[in-house]
């Protein structure tokens, strides 16, 4: 026990408690430049979110190598949400606030995401948000560098519908129960009825985040497939739900040429405490694979695990987008000669990076990037083999097409015409 | 199974069929077509390589088997410089070559210098449909039912001699019956006199399966004219018969199968709460780390694999018989040094031991993640534990879960015996029932918390060896079990290890009996509304232990 009547012993506890603060945030000097990385690193979204802190720090220290940025020294500001969406906010409030960070890597879920959304409007601060995700929303201060339904669901829907896909005709939406497989799987239905799918040949189903129960609802979809029109999954679960899911669906023999799951939220690494060989043939469609060949992404891997000390670690599609995300907003700093919020976002429009994917990288004034959509199937050492990919880049979507009040809505924040969700962009910054 | 080990089998079928085929393959002619035919598996795109495999299943060459299924696991490669077709057999890190025609090995080649033929699912179909006509006589069981198996499937008129020939030659009744399955689909079709239609129906009424039921009603439907798709007014009442027969049992077995998802749920919650009931329910300690003893069960099953890949991979099969005792011993000696160094000092205070295991669950989940990553570990199954049991009326019992059952069971037998029959259980149970009389008596009270609270976590660990069959080893995987294992403690009656059986396997049946009806979400709001309310009526849960001890 402590006794608080020993002075030393007081000084060593307030000494300790203090340490953690200094530690986080060592003395500012003049010349460095901060950005904050905001990532669970414990609880249950640290699964994903830790390769992407490891990703910015990786860069932030391949861009001091080269000389830093306006001459001086970027420095990551580090901080842990632990997978609690409204701390999100608070570290956020931190990050800006004390920390003065003038741009922000952060966010996996949608839930966190829309918890940090107001702490960034209302502090004019920067988001780059590099998850795929369920679009309707467009917020000035945020860059969506992951993908938008049309850049990944409606696509892997359509290459489900076309022969080389299994012309599926009875659909099953299975998602984890939060807002973005509920708004997805809203856009997929739009969507499957303009293509003429009743709702007798759509099954939707929820479970709660990190099921692992999964033998009535595979159960289901056997059932829900045995009748007689090829069948295919398309999963929007989340996080820690998959393992199970996917065991569950290799014990009860389901095999991807009769049943094939398309899954959004699944990749390299999710696969990599999986036996992948009975899961061979299930789809993932995202805008980036590992096993893409080309130099850049060849380069990324080796420097990659260089960082890490492990040859075995995987990359993906989340990573490439904070890749894009992080060497955009090198560039639009270098561009606007200045970190100031307001002229890296108008400098941040037009910027290009030649992403790992092979291609490209545009953003858009909707912030949005223009990426190429591909599809992949597993293959048995849990990397992916791309099957189908779009001839170029797809600019990205904020309002879908497929629901019509979102339909009407244009996102285009070019300075002075302004927009997130109005009908027509008006003039100069009012909401 | 291991990949070592994997290849080595595959790698002695393969020099048998060398042994065999070397003969054949000298006819000159023949082997240059086939060459250019297997080269043509190389084209760009899906359709073209799609029409090269119905060629290639044309050839009646015995060389065609071994390709296509090379292709279908992913075996099949193109060599950069030369673009040769060769099939490929992975040692390490080293690539053998093997002429797919002449079957013959011409070399070695390194990753960079091959690149893996491409297919997709059509293309997987395909294949899969050709090598079923191509293994429906072939000599190996395994292979005859899974071609059976693969033409049911897609009923094709022109399997049908093919399938006829091979029922007749047919002596094994299990893969018999599959034939005939098949062989009654295909004679479904229209083409056929209605004798045949109807004959093939009475046939397949006997399979009771959701395959069979979407055959029979696709009989049934009409067309926007009103017509019905099978023209005869006979045959359809024969199918209609046939099909309101074979409803009424899949409902029947539908029953089944959601009892035994009842079961093995209730298996695995009875597996995690097991060892907080003699930790919370005997001891009354409430142990919020318990998912944490859990979790290093199964990172213990997870290093005990690794050992094995590296230096026993021949052994692997064995390697959860290896992990139960240590992961046993891992969380049991954690649970020694916790009470030891915690708990010990808080008893008697609840609130305090409730915060104090909390926070503990905390620093063992940052210590996992440090150690290990925050990745998910892979886990492998034996063997044995995979596959189904797939009984007739499409009901699948994995293997896995049929394991857990028997295994959960088994503990909770083998902790009533040791509870009950041994020396060790007797001072345990006289110690949690009137603490001072027990000292009086000569027992070293505190001795004997350090053991049970042992005993507690060492059985969570065992669960954690198990459960890492079914779900993630993650630092989390504790926390996703810590809520229903309270729960069933609680339900069940807080000291009796009977009331724990009961109550797991109850919620596991209500759970899944619910399930179908509310979905899973608000199938498990559902249940913790019903506890609730129990627990209102009955706040001791299902057994509640009567006498002095209660009141203490």
């Amino acid at each position: 026990m402590i006794s608080w009547r020993n002075p030393a012993k007081l000084a060593f506890v307030a000494a300790f408690l203090a340490g953690t603060n200094i530690m986080v945030n060592p003395v500012s000097a003049e010349d460095t430049i901060k950005i904050g990385v905001l990532h669970s690193l414990s609880g249950t979204m640290a699964i994903s979110e830790t390769t992407l802190k490891d990703t910015i720090l990786m860069m932030v220290d391949e861009l001091n190598a080269n000389g830093g940025l306006l001459g001086k020294t970027v420095e990551a500001v580090v901080v842990d949400p632990a997978s609690n969406w409204p701390l999100f906010a608070e570290k956020a409030r931190e990050l800006i606030e004390k920390d003065e960070v003038v741009a922000v890597f952060g966010c996996w879920t949608s839930v966190s995401r829309k918890s940090v959304l107001p702490v960034f409007e209302e502090l004019n601060g920067l988001l780059f948000y590099p998850v795929q995700y369920e679009g309707e929303e467009s917020s000035r201060n945020v860059f969506y560098t992951g993908a938008a339904p049309n850049q990944q669901a409606i696509p892997a829907v359509e290459y489900l519908m076309s022969e080389d896909g299994g012309a599926a005709e009875r659909w099953i939406l299975l998602g984890t129960d939060y807002v973005y497989p509920r708004t997805t799987n809203k856009i997929l239905r739009a969507f499957l009825h303009a293509k003429g799918v009743s709702d007798d040949d759509i099954m939707e189903q929820y479970t709660p985040f990190g099921h692992s129960d999964w033998q009535t609802i595979v159960s289901d979809v056997k059932d829900f497939a045995s009748a007689g029109k090829s069948t295919a999954v398309v999963s929007t679960i989340n996080g820690d739900a998959n393992v199970p899911f996917y065991k569950e669906l290799a014990n009860q023999g389901i095999r991807a040429e009769d049943i094939p799951v398309v899954a959004f939220s699944v990749g390299e690494e999710e696969l990599s405490g999986l036996d992948t060989e009975p899961l061979v043939g299930h789809l993932a469609a995202w805008n980036y694979f590992m096993s893409v060949e080309n130099d850049t992404n060849a380069d990324f891997i080796d420097r990659w695990h260089a960082f890490i000390g492990n040859e075995n670690r995987t990359t993906n599609d989340p990573m490439e987008a904070h890749y894009i995300g992080f060497k955009m907003w090198v560039q639009a700093v270098r561009q606007a000669g200045t970190t100031d919020v307001d002229a890296v976002r108008q400098a941040m429009y037009g910027q290009t990076v030649k992403a790992l994917s092979g291609y490209e990288s545009m953003m858009n004034t909707n912030h949005h990037l223009s990426k190429p959509v591909m599809i992949g199937e597993i293959q048995s050492d849990g990397q992916f083999d791309v099957v189908w990919q779009t001839d170029g880049v797809v600019k990205g979507d904020a309002w879908s097409d497929y629901i019509p009040e979102s339909a009407k809505l244009v996102a285009d924040w070019t300075y002075p015409w302004v927009c997130g969700n109005c009908e027509a962009p008006r003039f100069a910054v009012s909401d | 199974m291991s990949l070592g080990q994997r290849s080595t089998i595959s790698g002695a079928i393969f020099s048998v069929f060398l042994i065999i085929m070397s003969p054949i393959s000298s006819v000159a002619q023949d082997t240059l077509s086939l060459t250019e035919m297997v080269t043509a598996l190389t084209a760009k795109g899906f359709d073209e390589k799609a029409a090269a495999v119905e060629a290639l299943a044309e050839v009646g060459e015995d060389q065609v088997e071994l390709i296509l299924e090379a292709l279908l696991e992913g075996r099949l490669y193109a060599r950069k410089n030369d673009g040769k077709v060769l099939i490929v057999e992975k040692r390490d890190k080293i690539y053998l070559l093997f002429d797919p025609v002449e079957l013959t090995e011409v070399g070695q080649a390194s990753k960079k210098e091959i690149t893996k033929l491409r297919v997709n699912n059509r293309l997987r179909r395909i294949i899969r449909s050709a090598l079923g006509r191509l293994t429906l006589l072939s000599p190996d069981p395994a292979k005859r039912m899974e071609a059976a198996g693969v033409l049911f499937q897609k009923p094709s008129p022109a399997n049908a001699s093919i399938l006829a020939a091979a029922l007749e030659r047919e002596t094994d009744t299990a893969i018999r019956s599959k034939m005939a399955k098949a062989l009654a689909a295909i004679q479904l079709g229209p083409q056929n006199p209605v004798e045949t239609r109807i004959a093939a129906i009475a046939e397949l009424e006997a399979f009771v399966e959701p395959e069979v039921r979407s055959l029979l009603s696709a009989l049934l439907i009409q067309d926007d004219s009103g017509a019905f798709r099978e023209q005869d007014a006979n045959v359809r009442a024969v199918a209609k018969r046939a099909l309101e027969n074979i409803e009424s049992k899949l409902r029947l077995y539908g029953i089944l199968e959601t009892l035994f998802h009842g079961l093995s749920l209730g298996s695995v919650l009875l597996l995690a709460a097991i060892g907080l009931a003699i930790t919370f329910g005997v001891m009354g300690v409430i142990n919020m780390a318990h998912g944490e003893m859990v979790m290093l069960g199964a990172y213990t099953t997870f290093i005990v694999q690794e050992l094995f890949r590296t230096y026993l991979p021949g052994g692997f099969d064995y390697s959860l018989m290896v992990a139960i005792p240590l992961a046993f011993a891992v969380s049991g000696f954690a649970g020694i040094c916790v009470e030891r160094g915690i708990i010990r000092y808080l008893y008697g205070r609840p609130l305090e031991t409730l915060l104090a295991t909390w926070g503990l669950s905390l620093i063992l989940q940052q210590l996992v993640r440090t150690v290990f990553g925050p990745t998910n570990r892979e886990v492998g199954s034996p063997s044995w534990m995979m596959g189904a049991v797939d009984l007739t009326g499409g009901i699948v019992l994995p293997y896995n879960r049929i394991y857990i059952i028997l295994f959960s069971i088994t503990v909770l037998i083998v902790l009533l015996a040791v509870l009950r029959h041994t020396t060790f259980g007797l001072r345990m149970r006289a110690v949690t029932q009137n603490r001072s009389m027990a000292g009086a008596m000569g027992i070293r009270t505190g001795r004997i918390d350090m053991s049970t609270f042992g005993l507690g976590c060492g059985v969570a660990g065992m669960a954690g060896v198990a459960l890492s069959q079914l779900d993630n080893v993650s630092p989390n995987l504790g926390q996703a079990y810590i809520i229903d294992s309270f729960m069933v403690v609680v339900f069940g009656g807080v000291g009796n290890l009977w009331g724990t059986f009961v109550g797991a396997m109850s919620l596991g049946l209500i759970n899944k009996f619910l399930e179908p009806y509310a979905g899973a979400v608000l199938g498990k709001i559902f249940v913790l509304v019903f506890i609730i309310l129990f627990i209102q009526k009955r706040p001791r849960g299902l057994f509640a232990l009567k006498g002095r001890a209660v009141e203490s």
